[in-house]
């Protein structure tokens, strides 16, 4: 493949604190993930069919990452039929094995009318893989539609993955659309939900915990077009030792999305001096008959917190892990019941073990 | 016998002194009352003996059974056998009151008892919801809930020394009766020693001071028995401020 594509700057608002500039596509030559998906039987597609079923929630990429994914893409298709409800949680796990490529993963989950399915789907990598995965989810829930997508980010610390997650939600449609995040070198994620039905419904949900040189990146947009229309953002992460994060999200409220609730809440946790993390929430609102708010929060371990459990004979050291694991269970409560959820507790206990 | 010495203690927050120099001896089994007007540095007293970050020890020292307090962090203190409870218990969501037992409790010993079987037993005598074991300390509890929360708290721990700062604020007249007879009961049971910091005398008809000291402006100016209780609510503070000055 001739590479003509220009990449962006940080110079570009969406860019900005990224570390886009380190990119240098020459280093990685095209290549497909070791892919495999489980409890599919009767929605999964094969083939002309499964690529065919592209565009169903994106028809202009967002950014030149998931032009690239378009144009390279290794598809899984996921067509839920008109009042169908897949009962098991469909399971697809990337795996990247080797160092010098970059993957681009296609997920894209169609439920129709009434429909309901639950997909997890896991990037994997060893610690020693330097590769890139340029993923690409997109989700679109046609009325009354109910879809829950976890993605987890557990790649190597060489690993770079820049990623794009679109969902669309038509009239009364429920979308839940959550990402863990805790491997991986720099890992971007732009994650929009589109609400272009009356009375869709859409939560997003992140955890991210970056340690070492690690840098999560989160880009956020819940865009809100019809009425009586409600999103619901909750992100929280912590970042330790010299680890960065960014987060910035964007509640943009378009003129005839009357009655329409939105909420974006981040909050992160700086766990060393050397730790990083900016929060930058936006809105855009054309209407005034809205009910909107935003929160974003950016500090340590706090103080007064710390000291109660001291008060009481936890050692320091207890007390912070008590402390971290309270703030990430807020999130962790509300995954999607999955085998996963243990491994994940599991991983942030040995991030924060590292520490003490 | 355990007892805690307070010596000659001055403590500034930022730059600005408010414990003027405090002696004061309590042993296992009494209960010493400090009553003081708002801003005599009850509040300090008990946050410098505990080590709460921003108050710093300016002079004088604090012993228990003649180890030197000051030099312990804040939970060495606690497994030491001091114990906090506090006028405002802070909310810490997602961390549930069981769990800060368990972590309390291995830090003091190997040797862990029954503690579902303790807390419920423990719950039950001073009308705690053992529902709210197992959610976050402390948050969206009512003020009763608090304080309930901290006196289960102590009576699990069981400490040799109770420091308990204003009980009584938020606390509707049934949620005070049961912390303060529990407390007065624990000096009874296990012998625990108590400074009780407040400002009014309305939870000593359960918990019954054998000396009272009053604190004004960063001094204990008087101190007494029981009565002097009594001649606080009848005269108020006015009097001591003068004293101090």
């Amino acid at each position: 493949m001739t590479t003509t594509l220009v990449l962006p700057t940080v110079e570009e608002e969406v860019w900005r604190y990224s570390r886009i500039g380190e990119l240098d596509l020459a280093n990685f030559r095209s290549a497909t993930a070791t892919t495999t998906v489980e409890n599919a039987e009767g929605v999964q597609l094969a083939g002309a069919e499964a690529s065919a079923l592209m565009g169903v929630a994106i028809t202009t990429a967002p950014d030149v990452f998931a032009q690239m994914n378009t144009d390279n893409a290794a598809v899984v298709a996921l067509k839920v039929a008109k009042g169908k409800v897949h009962a098991t949680t469909v399971v697809i796990t990337h795996t990247i094995n080797e160092s010098g490529v970059v993957v681009y993963p296609r997920l894209v989950i169609d439920a129709a009318e009434n429909s309901e399915i639950t997909v997890v789907e896991r990037f994997v990598s060893a610690d020693n893989v330097m590769s890139l995965v340029v993923p690409v989810v997109e989700i679109h829930a046609s009325q009354s539609a109910r879809v829950t997508y976890l993605a987890i980010n557990e790649l190597g610390d060489k690993t770079w993955q820049i990623g794009n997650q679109v969902a669309v939600g038509e009239r009364d449609s429920n979308v839940r659309v959550f990402s863990v995040a805790l491997g991986g070198d720099y890992a971007r994620m732009r994650a929009e939900v589109r609400l272009v039905g009356q009375g869709a419904n859409a939560q997003q949900t992140a955890l991210y915990f970056a340690d070492g040189t690690q840098m999560h990146d989160f880009r956020t947009l819940q865009v809100h077009e019809a009425p009586r229309t409600r999103s619901d953002l909750l992100f929280k992460g912590a970042v330790k030792d010299t680890a960065k994060s960014v987060y910035t999200g964007l509640i943009k409220i378009s003129e005839n999305a009357t009655k329409t609730e939105a909420f974006q809440t981040n909050r992160n946790l700086t766990l060393s001096h050397g730790a990083w993390a900016e929060s930058v929430p936006n809105l855009e609102i054309e209407t005034n008959d809205v009910k909107c708010s935003h929160a974003s929060t950016v500090g340590p371990i706090d103080d007064e917190q710390r000291f109660y459990l001291e008060s009481r004979g936890v050692p320091p050291e207890i007390a912070e892990r008590l402390v971290v694991f309270g703030f990430f269970d807020e999130v962790i409560d509300r995954l999607p019941k999955s085998e996963f959820i243990e491994g994940i507790r599991a991983k942030v206990i040995a991030k924060l073990g590292s520490n003490v | 016998m355990t007892t805690l010495e307070i010596r000659d203690l001055h403590v500034s927050v930022g730059d600005t002194q408010i414990l003027n120099g405090i002696t004061l001896t309590i042993k296992s089994g009494e209960v010493h009352a400090v009553m003081g007007p708002n801003g005599a540095g009850k509040s300090t007293l008990s946050a410098a003996i505990m080590g709460k970050p921003g108050y710093t020890v300016t002079g004088g020292q604090v012993l228990l059974d003649g180890k030197d307090v000051l030099a312990m962090a804040t939970w060495e203190r606690a497994v030491a056998g001091l114990h906090l409870v506090m006028q405002y218990p802070t909310e810490v969501p997602g961390v549930k009151l069981d769990e800060v037992l368990s972590e309390a409790l291995k830090a003091r010993s190997g040797s862990l008892p029954d503690l579902t079987k303790t807390i419920a037993t423990e719950a039950a005598r001073i009308g705690f919801d053992t529902e709210l074991v197992h959610r976050a300390v402390n948050v969206d509890f009512s003020g009763g809930e608090k304080k309930r929360n901290e006196t289960l708290q102590l009576a699990v721990l069981q400490p040799r020394i109770a420091i308990i700062d204003e009980l009584d604020s938020g606390l509707d007249i049934d949620a005070l009766r049961d912390c303060a007879q529990r407390v007065e009961d624990a000096t009874k049971e296990s012998d625990l020693g108590v400074l009780v910091i407040t400002h009014y005398s309305r939870m000593f008809e359960q918990l019954k001071p054998d000396f009272v000291h009053i604190l004004a402006k960063g001094r204990i100016v008087k101190s007494g028995g029981p009565e002097l209780a009594d001649d606080l609510e009848r005269d108020g503070y006015a009097a001591y401020s003068e004293v101090a000055n």
